[in-house]
């Protein structure tokens, strides 16, 4: 009985303790290299990618996102690696001790010229701007290979009133393929099929949408670089001609939906809410939202 | 190891799912504990299902397998904890077999489940409404609490109790006063030294006994004790268990006050309307998450035409009431509180801002806020007083099944809608599908119904048409409906208003009811 009467009273306030540790993570060796001439020191495991991050060298990337498994399928990010036979992807390649790599050589640059043209040529590139950027950077012209240059243009696919998917825009990144599977939804209801120039992202056995086992998380659209999938509204406002990035505001906030605190980014133009997204680097959601968080806003909109 | 008790998480908190995704492919093990087979248990190495209730036999004989097989944490229950002996005696009794008896749990599967989590290096339990929502709410939050602290599960990096909240701010509502018996920052108010700090902030007396929760409000409605009532963003006629109830309880108010964003079914028996504010997009502010963080939301867009700020709102009241409150900001206000509440004190905006959120306590702004909470339980000496162990006994639902009543009814929310609708509702999706009766295949072979055909779903006190659909996650015996399509099947017409006296949760996950073919289809 005497243990029993230590138990805490709901009146007295428990005082405070020291606030809790969190263990350290595994410290890891230090890797130096030399990029374009300029020693670098990156611990072990680092990519050459963050390696020239850390000397603020910008290096183009399109099928890599920090929250992803980097698949080096897009090549626009390759380097020069001395003694290396092939220019190697620097997204994915980790650091070796004394590496010896050139981010802006003349074949490095004519690699990159070469991919985005391959891409440009066949994709429609209008709602892609980082690509349109590294375009100009490079001095890629989509019109390289000829008016007859195979494309993969095709009519949108329209089928729910959340999201759009437009495949003539997409670049095969795989973006949203790992972020409906392991890299963060775990739904898989797309993946990569068919082979070469007729490879295409798809649901199983091309079956629409509304019957494949996706969930409308939207987060395939949260890394969609070219626009390729995109939220209903925005693409009706663009169809419309009403949408006007220089007109919206974006704001920080919360989902207004369960308790796990998701961050919110509300882009809003004249009064409306257009589009809702959530930041990458957010510690709980890490870019990611379910439908009620991407989509679930309409609540709050005004009727007309 | 995860223990995922009474939560479909993967459709109800998808996002912390993904965290709990991570973890499996990490090589962590995932338990969980629901007697539908959800897609979150799809997702698990084991899974346990339970009949409805049984959770306190279940965790009763865990403890008991786990202190017979030596696994007990002795060294943590002498250091930091307090009524252990009465603890394992009041375990003693429930063998493993008992268990499987009273939950339908193999015995293998409970004592495989029992060593796994006291082995288990890091461990957490997380459970949501399908603990809470019982006539013994507080008995099956003690009895897990029981499992932490036989197997020092609790206060260490990666191990944890932690119940997940369902609303963006149901955390924040309670941090900041809005529970019967206490202050902000959990202080109690029949503390009269913290009550009188409070008194002299705010220059007004404070009543010095506890408040009612809403089910003792209803009571007391019926008593004729309660008769106006000022309801903010809440619509307790579609929320409320035992619908008929609730609208003849709150149909006899005096007076009542709806401040809501929408026309609810509430709305509709107010006398007065207040029209409030989205507080996420529409206004500044904070909520908390259920891991504590505090978190500003704020105006992404202005408030339709002729609603108010809900701050607004109060501060007018007051000065109707004759009190000037003046005009002030979120920010004046929180800084207020910050002044009174000791854990939310460190926690200036620009603080809230930079770090992305800080999680209480945070005690000054030095202060990092606490990623998990009870550290203080680990400390040489022991900081603070001890835990104690609660000795909890099983105890059916109260309504009990029967040969009239012989389906057991349990209630939950799909992945695309929220609570009563009101918010859900009014975005096309496409995952969207109306109220259903969900069976097992099985028993629509023995009542003799198919997929979509209409039936009637009878209670004790009340009854729906609902149209069948067959889900293989559930057993025979077990049916399910969700709670968010009020209009079209009353959901709480069925429920059972059974309420745990110390938390005042009714017992929604747990109805006796009986379905009939329906002929007037």
């Amino acid at each position: 009985m005497s243990e029993q009467a230590q138990a805490p009273s709901p009146l007295t306030p428990i005082p405070p303790a020291p606030a809790p540790e969190i263990p350290p993570g595994v410290a890891r060796r230090q890797f130096e290299i030399i990029i374009d001439g300029n020693r670098v020191a990156v611990a072990e495991g680092a990519t050459i990618l963050e390696a020239a991050k850390k000397l603020r060298i910008e290096t183009p990337t399109l099928c890599f996102l920090e929250t992803l498994t980097p698949v080096n399928v897009c090549r626009v990010c390759v380097v020069e690696l001395e003694g290396s036979r092939a220019l190697v992807p620097a997204c994915s390649r980790k650091v070796e001790a004394g590496m010896v790599i050139h981010t802006d050589s003349e074949r490095v640059r004519l690699s990159r010229r070469v991919v985005l043209e391959f891409l440009a040529s066949s994709v429609e590139v209008r709602t892609a701007p980082q690509l349109q950027e590294y375009m100009k950077r490079y001095a890629a012209r989509r019109e390289k290979f000829g008016p007859r240059a195979a494309t993969v243009a095709q009519p949108e696919k329209i089928d729910n009133e959340l999201y759009v998917r437009d495949y003539s825009k997409c670049i095969l990144c795989y973006k949203c393929v790992e972020a409906c599977g392991v890299d963060a939804q775990n739904t898989f209801a797309i993946s990569v099929a068919g082979r070469g120039f007729h490879a295409h992202i798809a649901t199983e056995f091309e079956i629409p949408l509304t019957d494949s086992a996706c969930v409308y998380c939207g987060n395939c659209i949260g890394v969609c670089p070219t626009g390729a999938l995109m939220g209903k509204t925005e693409y009706d406002m663009r169809k419309a001609g009403t949408w006007d990035e220089s007109r919206q505001t974006h704001t920080e906030t919360i989902c207004p939906y369960c308790g796990v605190g998701c961050e919110l980014t509300v882009d809003a133009q004249a009064g409306q809410i257009v589009k809702v997204s959530s930041p990458l680097d957010h510690s709980v959601t890490q870019g990611n939202l379910c439908i009620k968080g991407r989509f679930g806003w309409q609540f709050t909109q005004p009727k007309t | 190891m995860i223990l995922l008790w009474g939560s479909n998480a993967r459709e109800t908190h998808p996002i912390f799912f993904h965290h709990v995704l991570k973890g499996i492919r990490n090589g962590g093990k995932l338990f969980v504990i629901d007697p539908r087979r959800t897609s979150s248990a799809q997702w698990a190495d084991t899974w346990l299902g339970p009949d409805v209730g049984g959770d306190i036999s279940l965790a009763n004989a865990m403890a008991r397998e786990i202190i017979h097989s030596g696994l007990a944490n002795e060294k943590f229950i002498q250091h930091a904890t307090s009524g252990f002996d009465a603890y394992r005696a009041g375990v003693e009794k429930y063998t493993l077999e008992r268990a499987e008896r009273e939950t339908g749990v193999p015995a293998e599967v409970i004592r495989q489940t029992a060593h796994a989590y006291a082995r288990a290096e890091r461990a957490q339990i997380c459970w949501t409404l399908g603990i809470t929502e019982h006539h013994n709410a507080v008995d099956n939050v003690l009895a897990l609490i029981n499992l932490g602290l036989l197997t020092g599960h609790v206060g260490r990096y990666g191990s944890g109790l932690n119940p997940l909240r369902g609303q963006n701010n149901v955390q924040g509502g309670g941090d900041m006063g809005a529970i019967p018996d206490r202050l902000p920052g959990f202080q109690h108010v029949e503390n009269a030294e913290l009550r009188a700090k409070f008194e002299r902030a705010y220059g007004a007396r404070l009543d010095p006994k506890r408040g009612w929760h809403l089910s003792a409000m209803f009571e007391a409605m019926k008593r004729g004790e309660l008769t106006a009532l000022y309801v903010l963003g809440e619509n307790p006629i579609d929320s409320e268990a035992d619908r008929h109830r609730a609208v003849k309880l709150m149909s006899g108010l005096e007076f009542l006050v709806v401040q809501d964003l929408f026309y609810t079914k509430t709305a509709e028996l107010a006398h007065v309307i207040l029209p409030g504010s989205a507080g996420w997009c529409e206004t500044e502010g904070t909520v908390t998450s259920s891991e504590r963080r505090v978190q500003r939301v704020r105006a992404a867009v202005p408030l339709p035409e002729g609603a108010r700020d809900d701050m607004e709102i109060i501060y007018e009241l007051a000065r109707r009431f004759g009190r000037d409150w003046g005009k002030p900001d979120a920010e004046t206000i929180w800084n207020e509180l910050r002044s009174l509440s000791p854990m939310h004190a460190g926690m200036s905006y620009k603080r809230l801002e930079e770090l992305g959120g800080i999680q209480w306590p945070c005690y000054d702004e030095s202060h990092p806020g606490e990623m998990y909470l009870h550290s203080r339980l680990w400390r040489e000496p022991l900081v603070g007083p001890r835990a104690p162990f609660s000795v909890v006994e099983f105890e059916p639902p109260v309504d009990e099944l029967s040969d009239e009543y012989p389906i057991r009814l349990t209630t939950g929310r799909h992945l695309d809608s929220y609570n009563t609708g009101e918010q859900s509702r009014r975005f096309p999706s496409p995952l969207r599908r109306e109220a259903t009766l969900d069976l097992s295949p099985e028993d629509g072979k023995r009542y003799h119904v198919s997929e979509g055909e209409p039936v009637r779903v009878s209670s004790r006190r009340g009854s729906v048409l609902a149209p069948v659909r067959f889900d293989p996650g559930l057993r025979p015996g077990l049916a399910f409906l969700c709670v968010h399509f009020h209009e079209q099947v009353s959901t709480n017409d069925l429920t059972i208003d059974a309420v745990d006296p110390k938390s005042g949760t009714s017992e929604f996950k747990a109805t006796a009811i009986r379905i009939e073919k329906c002929a007037e289809h």
